[in-house]
């Protein structure tokens, strides 16, 4: 009797085990990893994870009967911290979908652990076009923009416009050679000339020195390969120095939290290309105020897009029941994205999210109308004209 | 002429803009000699206090309209104060004990005083207009020098030399010295000691936010920019020699130009070149260029 007992308990035992075992591989669990306390922690950060949360919420807070649950850590932009902080929580925590942020050196290192353990890796905060290009996984999802498409978008509109000859301040790091490689060819071909770069370190204070060599370079465009708070202080000293009376100013990469912190005053007639603006339609204001309700803030558009991604991701796990990952990629790359952020958006083979982007071009101060209204859309531009095309991409999974 | 492929007005203009980073190199790391001097405390607080003097600057003319001239003044005052709180709360009780601890309680301090003003302003930082007085720049033939800069490299300077002059040639920079050398003997001639360590902190501190004050028009307020500067200044001390007065002086400027013409010749290692020096200076001289060895 007593050994029946036993082994009764021993299959119950098992049993418990086996359906907790096949439950925590389907609770979904999201790991957001970002830059939450230094430079580009205004671009995505805290409001990241609170626009994620907010996709949570409103998707009904659960999956496959489970809660869902959202992770977040700080990468402090250092890719090693990126990368084992996935890992551990793959390995730990059961993690099933890993939300890399801003700085592409943590993207790529992180990519690489999703591709590894075969996880959904989404990435929007981070410029590099090599993430869907010469790195490119089958289980990465870029979702909000790219290098190539800044490039093609602000370098494509500024040498349309005559701007033929270029410098670039280029930070020294992944996204920053990125974004210079990609608008140089842009030039280039549009028969534009580069007179030289000038690499500054991340997160540089003092940019004054490399303007003064800017401006000796005689080039008609300052294009400022640089993100975040390198790219307010370039602006900053650029207006100081005077450099902006004899080149004009091409921020490549610039978000809204950029140019409320250094005010219209200083930003007028900035062109860039963003793949979002809060004041684009209805949709997009009824998400801002939203959000605005929460943050005190208007969302960036890697912020909104968050919220557009982790929708998209639990979607799809809705649709095949399931949250492995190559069934929820296959699903994902099958299945137009329509909501506020992006109307008719397809994920292509190689991971990249493929949707309109925006030309902008900063307000005057007079004709800021209201609290954080910032930008003009001058020019919608069609995804399939901003992004990498097939001819020129070199991701393996794409041919 | 040109010299290296960089043409001879090109490097006076990178000299001049070194000059003006050295600036706020030399009136940092003259606090943290000050204070490591007679405190033997290795100040980890410094660039949160730097911090502090642009955020107040910025606060007082955003919420109480107050200027910048009268903040120059006022800011390292109220920085003094917040010195004597932490120096009589806190750093009172680790003396006794190795650095180590003094530098942990200080970097502690520094996480806390900016994680408060990043969770209430953010790290992109806001905009401080540079006074009317010295807006505008003025064109020196080879470049054009914004007056704010120049203004920058003249008021630091100053402030640096009449510190000097006070510790080492007045009888209050005496009765320093005397306290940092034997305690217990000043203390027996009547000098109270205590006091004189707690103002000591208080200036350094004052100092720190005077550094502050000169840069909240120059670079964004934020709470993060004594985080990019101080780990600098601390390789500035270094090389310059751990409590030595004229040495951390002439080191800040000296490295303000160092990393200046760095810029130029090869801009990726900027960030670095500082480092290199103090471990070259190190292993050549390790009490530093100016220090005594003891």
């Amino acid at each position: 009797m007593k050994s029946k007992l036993k082994a009764l308990a021993l299959m119950l035992g098992a049993a418990g085990l086996a359906t907790s075992a096949v439950h925590a591989q389907e609770k979904v669990k999201i790991g957001f990893i970002t830059d939450m306390s230094s430079l580009y922690s205004d671009v995505e950060g805290k409001g990241g994870a609170t626009a994620i949360q907010m996709a949570i919420d409103d998707f009904g807070g659960k999956v496959l009967g489970q809660p869902i649950e959202l992770l977040t850590a700080d990468h402090q932009n250092k890719a090693d911290i990126a990368a084992s902080k996935a890992r551990e929580w793959i390995d730990t925590q059961g993690v099933t979908m890993v939300f890399g942020g801003t700085n592409s050196g943590t993207a790529l290192a992180t990519a690489k652990v999703a591709q590894e353990k075969k996880r959904v890796y989404f990435n929007n905060g981070a410029g590099s076009s090599a993430l869907t290009n010469e790195q490119c996984t089958p289980y990465t999802v870029h979702y909000a923009y790219d290098t190539v498409a800044l490039a093609k978008g602000t370098g494509g509109a500024v040498v349309d416009s005559g701007g033929k000859s270029w410098f670039f301040l280029t930070a020294d790091y992944a996204f920053g050679h990125s974004l210079e490689n990609d608008t140089t060819a842009v030039v280039k071909a549009k028969g534009g000339t580069v007179a030289g770069a000038v690499r500054h370190p991340l997160n540089a204070s003092d940019f004054s020195s490399f303007l003064l060599q800017a401006q000796n370079s005689k080039a008609q465009i300052l294009g400022l390969a640089n993100a975040g708070g390198d790219t307010i202080n370039s602006i900053k000293a650029a207006k100081e120095f005077g450099i902006n009376k004899s080149m004009k100013t091409a921020g490549l990469l610039v978000f809204l939290s950029d140019i409320h912190s250094l005010g219209l005053k200083n930003t007028e007639g900035l062109l860039h290309t963003t793949s979002w603006y809060w004041d684009k339609d209805d949709e997009s204001r009824k998400f801002a105020d939203r959000y605005f309700a929460k943050m005190k803030r208007m969302p960036t558009d890697v912020q909104a897009a968050d919220y557009s991604a982790t929708t998209t991701y639990l979607k799809a796990v809705a649709a095949v029941k399931s949250t492995d990952a190559d069934k929820v990629m296959e699903y994902m790359k099958k299945t137009p994205i329509n909501d506020f952020y992006a109307k008719g958006g397809v994920i292509r083979p190689d991971g990249r999210m493929v949707h309109e982007m925006y030309l902008v071009q900063v307000k005057a101060l007079a004709d800021s109308k209201k609290p954080w209204d910032y930008l003009n859309i001058i020019k919608k531009i069609p995804g399939d004209q901003v992004f990498t095309t097939k001819a020129d991409s070199k991701c393996a999974l794409w041919k | 002429m040109e010299i290296f492929g960089v043409s001879l007005p090109g490097l006076l203009s990178q000299l001049l803009l070194g000059l003006v980073n050295g600036s706020f190199y030399a009136i940092l790391s003259l606090g943290l000699a000050v204070i490591f001097g007679l405190l033997n405390v290795i100040n980890f607080a410094h660039g949160a206090l730097f911090m502090l003097g642009a955020v107040i600057t910025w606060m007082a003319m955003n919420y109480f309209g107050i200027n910048y001239w009268l903040m120059l003044v006022l800011a390292p005052l109220v920085v003094g104060v917040f010195g004597v709180v932490i120096e009589r709360l806190l750093l009172r009780w680790i003396y006794k004990l190795d650095h180590l601890y003094g530098l942990l309680l200080t970097l502690g301090l520094t996480l806390l005083i900016e994680g408060v003003f990043r969770s209430i302003y953010g790290v992109s930082g806001l905009g401080y207009d540079t006074p009317e007085l010295l807006e505008g720049a003025t064109n020196l033939g080879f470049m054009i020098m914004p007056n704010y800069r120049a203004w920058v490299v003249v008021a630091s300077i100053t402030v640096c030399i009449a510190t000097w002059y006070v510790i080492e040639k007045t009888k209050l920079g005496a009765y320093l010295r005397a306290g940092t050398e034997n305690p217990r003997l000043v203390e027996a001639f009547g000098v109270n000691v205590p006091l004189m360590i707690t103002l000591t902190y208080a200036f350094g501190a004052a100092l720190a936010a005077f550094a502050g004050v000169l840069a909240a028009p120059v670079y964004q307020v934020s709470p993060l920019m004594g985080q990019n500067l101080i780990i600098v200044v601390f390789a500035v001390v270094v090389i310059g020699g751990m409590g030595s007065i004229m040495g951390s002086i002439l080191t800040g400027l000296g490295l303000g130009i160092v990393e200046g013409f760095t810029k130029v010749f090869y801009p990726e290692a900027s960030s670095t070149v500082v480092f290199v020096i103090m471990v070259i200076v190190l292993l050549i001289r390790p009490a530093g260029l100016f220090g005594k060895e003891k």
